[in-house]
């Protein structure tokens, strides 16, 4: 029997609320148990975790791994290796690949791909719409079949109201919750970074943060009279914060998600017309920042996801407005959320580990996200305090469009644990 | 690094004040035809256009011509695809014969700015995008002082599409720099509001009448049409309630003068009265616009010159 026990680390459970010095013991690829004085009959690998955090596996819910058709920029297996890098367990890609992900053939394709070559597991998400055109509806229910575990058009919005209805609708006969890029592709058209002071000083044509708010007001209306699970993705702005809040509080279920770079960086951050920096949302005005952060504290937010966007250098080293959007995000995510939410005493570290683990894996319900004694053995092991400097020339994915380039954090991933296998270790 | 001129936002006063003074020595003096001078004989500039301009790119060569350098002119078609690529492979390219400078307009804001990372060679903004345009703020200045001695406490308003203007950007800084009361105005699509806090001394009215009312300069923009990608305001609407007429004259100061970077648009920004009027100091601009560039051209060129000097 395969065992592998992880000693003497600080073990954090937020599905549980443990937070001791123990051991965790696993078995055939599930967590046995977790304690001081585990029975332990035949250990085959053991890992000294002494001084470091022994959390459930990270679970990244908003991730572009590029397989189907940009495999130039990132496949399965790199993304699925920068993701275990960062302390990922689970990823989930989004569906703009080519061809898009909006049926069953191509998400048991990403499943079979996932199977044979990823470290990590990979749920895939699938389209709202065929082709995300915003016009007909996807094949829904077979896609979540296939094993696609929410709905998305991400990067595409759906303009239509009408059909983002019937999409909610539709989705929520499968459970599924449908997740909306928010961007009123009108008001945004034509923008490079956010609208405000810096667009207007720098000449580039501004996103304003009103196209995600009116989006966010959209999409809440209707997930109520439809009664669907509706996730905002990359949330960004103030107004949107707001949004979720008032949601929440009437009992909708809505939820949200967070980038570690709408918490690290604002608008003023970037070099100036350095392609590294833009990316969709686009990095918003300190306030926005401010009411993220706030949001992640308050609750409002429930998990921080990386919107990790792998693009080619070539495609990233042109004139600012021709650069396409996205940065990628992975191996630098928990540095960032150590070193804006946790180092600086916004949140405790217990709630920091929810947001990666518990918060995504509650609203994607896959059964992750926890060490409870039977559930499938991921495990994140990190540290608090190791310096360490990221140095995205060594980055395990296949592209290098990284802001974070040469940065120094205060803690980060140690070893990543798949289904009972260490899949990664710091090296 | 290289020391090219980017921008007017990043210079210092002093930096400014240098190239103003030095371009009073390139100015013609009278009826004199310009004698040419070679104090940069011996070096090369190319002019790399990827935006139609006629003016400019004139002005740039003989500028150089003028103080004995070598202009090669280039008008480059920006391809559709993979661009940016081709932008730096064509800029490489052009560096590998080692001009002294090279002199880039594009449409792209920001454009010499990401060059410049990957460039030896100091590059001097002939326009980028809606951004900068800084040698037509020295210019603009130059034109103001050989009216007046100082910029200081002056009144400047500055008409038209400010949203999509590097002309206005740069003028704003650089009166900014020098103590002037700048008035942006325009249709308020046209004019964000985040435009007060760019420099100090700015304020910003969409009334035309406000804005002349006691200037010392106006400063008229064309309306860029090909910059707008959807109509911020009625064409028909523009020249009733933002073109400049002669009765908007009585309301500034009675030395007041009407300036305009060009190429003029006759009855949609600007009268042909006012144009052809006595306030007006248009064509005064284009011919400093020579010697403001003559002055450019030596400080980045000369700033070069110096570092070899040091081998």
């Amino acid at each position: 029997m395969a065992t592998l026990l992880i000693k003497n680390g600080r073990v954090m459970d937020p599905a549980s609320g443990r937070d001791e010095i123990a051991d965790v013991l696993i078995e055939d690829g599930k967590i046995r148990g977790a304690g001081k004085d585990l029975a332990v009959s035949e250990v085959s690998e053991l890992f000294d975790a002494t001084g470091l955090v022994v959390a459930p596996g990270f679970i990244d819910m908003h991730v572009h791994l590029r397989e189907p058709g940009f495999e130039h920029a990132e496949t399965i297996e790199t993304g699925s290796r920068a993701a275990a890098a960062g302390g990922f367990t689970s990823i989930c890609p989004m569906p703009n690949t080519a061809p898009v992900n909006d049926n069953a053939t191509v998400t048991s394709y990403i499943v079979e791909k996932a199977r044979r070559h990823a470290i990590v597991n990979v749920f895939p998400i699938g389209a709202i719409t065929k082709g995300s055109k915003g016009d007909a509806l996807a094949e829904i229910g077979s896609m979540r079949e296939a094993g696609a575990v929410a709905i998305s058009d991400d990067g595409r919005p759906v303009m239509n109201a009408r059909v983002m209805r019937r999409a909610m609708e539709f989705a929520r006969s499968f459970g599924m919750p449908v997740i909306d890029h928010c961007e009123d592709l009108h008001l945004s058209a034509g923008g490079d970074m956010h609208e405000g002071a810096e667009s207007v000083r720098l000449g580039l044509r501004g996103i304003p943060a009103c196209s995600e708010d009116v989006m966010v007001a959209r999409d809440i209306l209707l997930a109520e009279v439809t009664g669907a699970r509706y996730h905002v993705a990359h949330i960004s702005s103030r107004h949107s914060v707001e949004m979720v809040a008032f949601a929440k509080a009437r009992g909708l279920a809505v939820s949200a998600e967070a980038t570690p770079h709408h918490l690290a960086l604002s608008d003023r951050d970037m070099p100036p017309y350095d392609s590294n920096y833009k990316m969709k949302p686009p990095l918003r005005s300190s306030c926005d920042v401010e009411a993220v952060t706030q949001g992640v504290v308050s609750g409002a937010i429930d998990a921080i996801a990386t919107d990790h966007a792998p693009h080619p250098g070539s495609e990233k080293m042109q004139e600012f407005e021709n650069c396409p959007f996205g940065i990628i995000g992975l191996e630098t995510a928990l540095g960032i959320a150590l070193e804006k939410l946790v180092h600086p005493g916004k949140i405790e570290l217990m709630r920091m580990v929810e947001l990666f683990t518990t918060g995504p894996g509650r609203i994607l319900s896959i059964g992750r996200g926890t060490l409870a004694p039977g559930a499938p053995a991921d495990v994140t092991i990190f540290s608090v305090n190791r310096e360490w400097t990221y140095d995205v020339t060594k980055s395990l994915s296949k592209s290098s469009n990284s802001p974070f380039h040469n940065k120094t954090f205060r803690g980060g991933p140690v070893a990543t644990v798949v289904g009972g296998q260490i899949v990664w270790r710091c090296p | 690094m290289p020391q090219g001129l980017l921008g007017i936002e990043g210079l210092s006063r002093p930096e400014i004040q240098a190239i103003l003074d030095r371009s009073r020595d390139f100015q013609p003096r009278g009826d004199q035809r310009f004698r040419k001078l070679d104090l940069l004989r011996g070096r090369m500039v190319v002019n790399l256009f990827f935006e139609a301009s006629t003016r400019t790119r004139t002005s740039f060569e003989i500028a150089a011509r003028r103080l004995g350098a070598d202009a090669v002119s280039i008008t480059a078609q920006a391809s559709s695809v993979s661009k940016g690529e081709s932008l730096v492979d064509t800029l490489n390219t052009l560096a590998a014969m080692h001009p002294d400078a090279i002199i880039m307009r594009h449409a792209a804001s920001g454009a010499p700015h990401f060059l410049q990372r990957y460039l030896e060679t100091p590059i001097i903004n002939a326009g980028d995008g809606t951004h900068e345009h800084p040698t037509q703020a020295l210019l603009d200045a130059r034109t103001i002082l050989d009216r007046g001695q100082t910029l200081e406490g002056l009144r400047v308003a500055i008409i038209g599409d400010i949203a999509h203007s590097r002309v206005a950007r740069s003028n704003v800084h650089l009166l900014s720099k020098f103590g002037a009361h700048i008035v942006l105005c325009g249709p308020a699509s046209l004019l964000p509001r985040e435009l007060e806090n760019i420099a100090s001394g700015v304020t910003l009215t969409t009334d035309m009448n406000e804005a002349i009312c006691g200037a010392d300069v106006i400063m008229m923009l064309r309306v860029q049409l090909e910059r707008q990608h959807e109509a911020a305001f009625p064409a028909n609407e523009y020249f009733q309630f933002y073109g400049l007429r002669l009765e908007h004259l009585q309301l500034a100061k009675p030395e007041v003068i009407v300036m305009h970077p060009g190429p003029i648009n006759r009855g949609r920004e600007i009268s042909s009265e006012v144009a052809d009027s006595q306030r007006s100091v248009i064509l005064n601009q284009v011919e400093n616009g020579i010697a403001v560039r003559m002055a450019v051209l030596e400080s980045v060129l000369g700033a070069k010159k110096n570092g070899n000097a040091a081998h």
